[in-house]
């Protein structure tokens, strides 16, 4: 015996970006309240509207099943209050228990409970504890703070087993089977008679329950509008979405508005469209922004939709004026007499105004193209970029939508005349703003670009102010990728060393160690996304000490390719073999090497070149006649090293692996036929400093002991 | 967009609206005597939503917010306007309802307009308050500000309190069909009297308060007024005279809204002068708390 389950929860409007996860939740929730009491159900399909959450239990058995469960409880012999106590675990009396073999052995039997029963005490569970990001109290009942909170004040409750009524309420709520139809069109009341019926009655009274099909709805029909006048839409699936969670009964209508506008930059008229209006944009046939708009009612209005039209054409109108007026007001000062305001901004309370940053911004972008960082980039015109691109921050059109800043000093930059690269530049310098977004390529934009975030990046590790945790209010984890993405992805060649040093702010803290160290986790934050293992990444980063972030990934790019070949499981068998030794007979070297791997590049600035300090150089004529193993490895370390080496130098780190990959074969042979651990101290001895050799010309390509598996 | 054959005059509308109100025994009150940023500055509003008993009012609330003045010369932005405010605690079950009401009362009929509950939650950093709600959308124009508040002064309401704000010339404007503000019909001809617009009676206001508050008026006497009421809001507090104390409050308010039109407040200083209005508003409500009686 089963039957369907209709669930109905309507409330003031809910936000529409709050929807689809409610409506997962309440999906997810009940499904686990209901397997709590051992139910299933055989399918779930949720709704959700502005107005109501609702769901579908399909097959839902009508009672739980019986369960008959078994204890095993203490030794017959036991003492007298270990019975009692086991006889109070299962309610069940002592001539209820049985006696197998000296122990007493309990079966209680659960009967099953009617679904109605149990879906009367999981409702209001669920809606108690239901997890909206925000939610209120209303009404009398808030006259304490413990009464009910939902999304916006709850209205009515619709729970359907079957044709029957669930019987439960919530805060005087009592579940019924009565709804309300779309707010408008709909005057009055309607009984649901079964879950069955719900969406084609509530279709009846004007009210499109389905999400996805108002999303279609709206889809086809914005579509159908733009083709009918002769326009393409410019599709938003985002904003598709936005309007189904705000209709009940969607109709889209089409606008226009005046083409005297259209003057102004198309992202600002969509931009004006979208976010504050939620209209959809179209473009006309040659691919510009057309003076048309598609906004989206929630009625069959009685005149068609003319009056609505009309009225919204008004509230665009005032907008897009403001927007005009705006922009035009904008472009009678120039970029640089902006800037001048960005004094009066601060940029924070230990970094100084935006004005001090943008000088030391100048004076870095200006550097890095001075000093060839960033090739083709013209010094006069980095510094003049990076001076005008925080400008628009002051000008009425960025206060008005800060999401166009950028954008805007760009186009002021151009109507004032300035040079296209430098436009650009100051157009593009925030990018890229996160993972995925486009890296800038133009030789000055790189410029501007990664002086604003090594500025940023080091000044505020200069005052202490890191990341911790998830909180990373100053957004330097996004600096430091788009850092990262820029150099790794035009091949800037520098030292990070050099880079930081520049960027420090004269007279500011210590940075050093931990922003490198931070650097090096976001590096691996971002060649994981780019599917390279971390632990690539640690190998790598021990011997790559300095700092060139270019040659840092095509040294772990070519270990991850490399490492699972046939050669690259050959050399790291042949290393651990090696390794391992080592490890056990000289653990005072590991210790030391160790270290050097932790060894953060920053701090590795001033010290010593780590890795060169590691190469074991001696080649010590033996005073002894080696076996044939030993001496066969020792006349292919003498030609894989310089192989390798001469590949290292040209940076080819896969031919310097397949060089050293050779030693595989000697190496296992060498462990076949040779007793590294020879009586003879001297055999001893030179036999572990060959070893150390090839460990040694292993770790210049990378550390093989961070390699795991 | 005129429904009917002759559009409500600014202060018919007004005049629909406290009929419509008063018809659901709402209190109709005038305005508060003293120069606020908003209706919810109207202690009728503020230290009624605070306390268990039951309180419904409506009522016009001239509003300033100096940074908004354009010397007239913007057709939609005004340095002084006009809300409608309605209050009603504890919350109707059929607030929305008896809100799409008044629309109806006003002349807007919901099934020839798009009428749209858009999130929209109210935060007052200034009062402590906040509540969730809606902007309310009229064929995409944002009409009324409608919130369940949460809490005032920093304390929760218990009850709650629903709150609607209406922008009376944006919905005159509507309702007239104009596009300026100033050419708004104020009032109905009678015989030989004729209408007057909206600008015949605040255009030269507009003008001269801009100047005042953008250009005249003395930085450093204000930073001494908000100084004072800050004072006096506290000596008020302790002579337990809480009403007296909130309007020292709301004079602060409105001195530093006049320091920010001016430009002479930095963004540090910002945080710390609302900082210093919220604590006299938190003062005053806490004070008119426990002067009435009610426990947190």
């Amino acid at each position: 015996m089963s039957a369907d389950f209709l669930l109905e929860l309507r409330c003031e409007e809910i936000p529409a970006r709050m929807q689809a996860k409610a409506s997962e939740d309440l999906a997810r929730l009940f499904t686990e309240k209901l397997a709590e009491a051992g139910l299933k159900a055989g399918k779930l399909t949720s709704y959700v509207t502005p107005r109501r959450l609702a769901l579908i239990a399909h097959d839902l058995p009508l009672a739980t099943e019986a369960v008959s469960e078994e204890f095993k409880g203490p030794r017959t012999s036991a003492p007298e209050q270990a019975l009692e106590g086991f006889l109070r675990k299962t309610g069940l009396g002592k001539e209820q228990l049985e006696d197998r073999d000296g122990v007493w052995f309990a079966t209680v039997e659960k009967p099953g409970r009617a679904t109605a029963q149990v879906l009367a005490e999981a409702i209001p569970a669920i809606v108690r504890a239901f997890p909206w990001p925000k939610s209120m109290r209303w009404g009398e009942a808030s006259l304490s703070t413990e009464s009910l909170r939902w999304v916006r004040p709850l209205q009515s409750i619709v729970a359907l087993l079957g044709e029957e009524i669930v019987p439960f309420a919530i805060e005087g709520i009592h579940a019924d089977r009565i709804i309300a139809g779309h707010r408008f069109h709909f005057e009055g009341q309607i009984a649901i008679q079964a879950p069955a019926s719900y969406a084609e009655q509530l279709r009846s009274a004007h009210v499109i329950v389905d999400q996805d099909e108002r999303r279609r709805l709206i889809e086809q029909r914005a579509n159908a509008l733009a083709t009918e006048a002769g326009l393409e839409l410019i599709p938003d699936a985002g904003l598709v979405a936005e309007n189904a969670g705000l209709t009940e009964w969607p109709v889209p209508l089409l606008g226009r508005f005046d083409p005297a506008f259209l003057e102004v930059p198309p992202e600002v008229i969509q931009l004006t469209l979208r976010i504050n209006q939620k209209y959809f944009v179209l473009r006309d046939g040659r691919g510009a922004l057309a003076n048309a708009f598609i906004c989206t009612a929630n009625i069959d209005a009685i005149d068609g939709g003319k009056a609505i039209v009309a009225g919204n054409g008004k509230v665009l109108t005032a907008r897009l004026s403001d927007a005009r007026f705006f922009w035009e007001q904008d472009k009678k000062t120039r970029l640089e007499d902006h800037a001048k305001k960005l004094a009066r901004i601060t940029f924070h309370e230990k970094l100084g105004t935006v004005a001090d940053k943008v000088e030391r911004v100048a004076k870095l972008a200006r550097w890095l193209a001075e000093e060839g960082v960033v090739k083709g980039a013209d010094p006069d015109q980095a510094e003049q970029a990076a001076r005008l691109a925080k400008a628009d921050l002051v000008t009425e059109m960025v206060g008005e939508f800060p999401e166009l800043q950028g954008l805007m000093g760009g186009y002021y930059a151009r109507a004032e005349g300035l040079p296209d690269a430098v436009a650009d530049a100051i157009r593009d310098h925030y990018k890229p703003v996160g993972q995925g977004d486009e890296i800038p390529t133009a030789p000055l934009t790189i410029a501007v670009s990664l002086a604003d975030k090594l500025d940023t990046l080091v000044g505020f590790f200069q005052i202490g102010e890191k990341p911790t945790g998830s909180k990373d209010p100053f957004a330097l984890r996004r600096a430091s990728l788009g850092i990262l993405g820029l150099i790794i992805e035009n091949g800037i060649r520098v030292s990070m060393r050099d880079l930081l040093t520049a960027a420090m702010h004269p007279g500011g803290g210590n940075a050093g160690r931990s922003l490198a160290d931070f650097l090096i986790e976001r590096l691996k934050v971002q060649q994981r996304e780019a599917g390279i293992r971390h632990d690539m990444i640690d190998a790598v980063v021990a011997v790559e000490l300095g700092g060139d972030n270019v040659r840092m990934v095509n040294r772990v790019r070519a270990l991850q390719n490399f490492i699972t070949t046939d050669d690259g499981i050959n050399l790291l068998a042949g290393y651990k073999r090696a390794a391992n030794i080592l490890k056990k007979e000289r653990p005072d070297t590991i210790k030391l090497e160790s270290e050097a791997g932790e060894e953060d590049p920053g701090a590795a600035l001033t010290a010593p070149d780590v890795a060169e300090a590691m190469r074991v150089h001696e080649h010590v004529p033996l005073s002894y006649a080696p076996e044939p193993a030993e001496a066969a490895l020792i006349a292919a370390l003498d030609q894989a090293e310089p192989r390798a080496d001469a590949a290292i130098a040209v940076e080819d780190f896969e031919g310097a692996m397949a060089a050293l990959a050779t030693l595989r074969a000697p190496i296992d042979a060498f462990f076949d036929g040779v007793t590294v651990n020879d009586s003879d101290e001297v055999k001893r001895e030179s036999r572990l400093n060959l070893l150390t050799r090839i460990r040694a010309a292993v770790h210049k390509v990378a550390d093989f002991s961070a390699i795991e598996g | 967009m005129p429904d009917t054959a002759s559009p409500l005059s600014f202060q018919r509308l007004i005049l629909t609206l406290h009929d419509y109100w008063a018809a659901q025994g709402c209190v109709i009150l005038q305005p508060f005597d003293m120069r606020v940023g908003a209706g919810t500055f109207h202690p009728a509003t503020t230290l009624r939503s605070l306390g268990p008993d039951p309180w419904n009012c409506a009522y016009v609330q001239p509003s300033r917010r100096p940074t908004d003045g354009r010397y007239g010369e913007n057709p939609n932005r005004l340095q002084h306007y006009y809300q409608y405010q309605v209050i009603m605690k504890p919350s109707p079950p059929d607030l929305q309802q008896l809100y799409l009401g008044s629309l109806a009362a006003i002349g807007i009929d919901p099934l020839l307009h798009d009428i749209r509950f858009v999130e929209d939650d109210w935060e007052s950093p200034t009062l402590g308050a906040w509540g969730l709600g809606w902007e309310v959308w009229c064929d995409g124009m944002e009409v009324t500000q409608f919130t369940y508040f949460q809490q005032m002064g920093g304390f929760d309401c218990k009850p709650v309190a629903g709150e609607l704000t209406y922008g009376l010339e944006r919905l005159a404007m509507y309702i007239q069909g104009v596009d300026s503000v100033y050419d708004l019909v104020f009032n109905d001809a009678v015989g030989n009297r004729p209408a007057g617009t909206y600008g015949d009676v605040f255009l030269e206001n507009e003008r001269q308060m801009s100047k005042w508050n953008f250009e005249v008026a003395d930085t450093d006497k204000l930073f001494r007024w908000f100084k004072d009421c800050e004072a006096e809001c506290e000596a008020s507090i302790v002579a337990g005279v809480p009403l007296a104390a909130y309007e020292q409050a709301i004079e602060a308010s409105h001195v530093f809204n006049l320091l920010q039109a001016r430009g002479v407040i930095s963004v540090q200083e910002r945080a710390s002068y609302i900082g210093r209005v919220r604590d006299m508003a938190k003062g005053s409500c806490e004070a008119w708390m426990a002067h009435s009686g009610w426990t947190a």
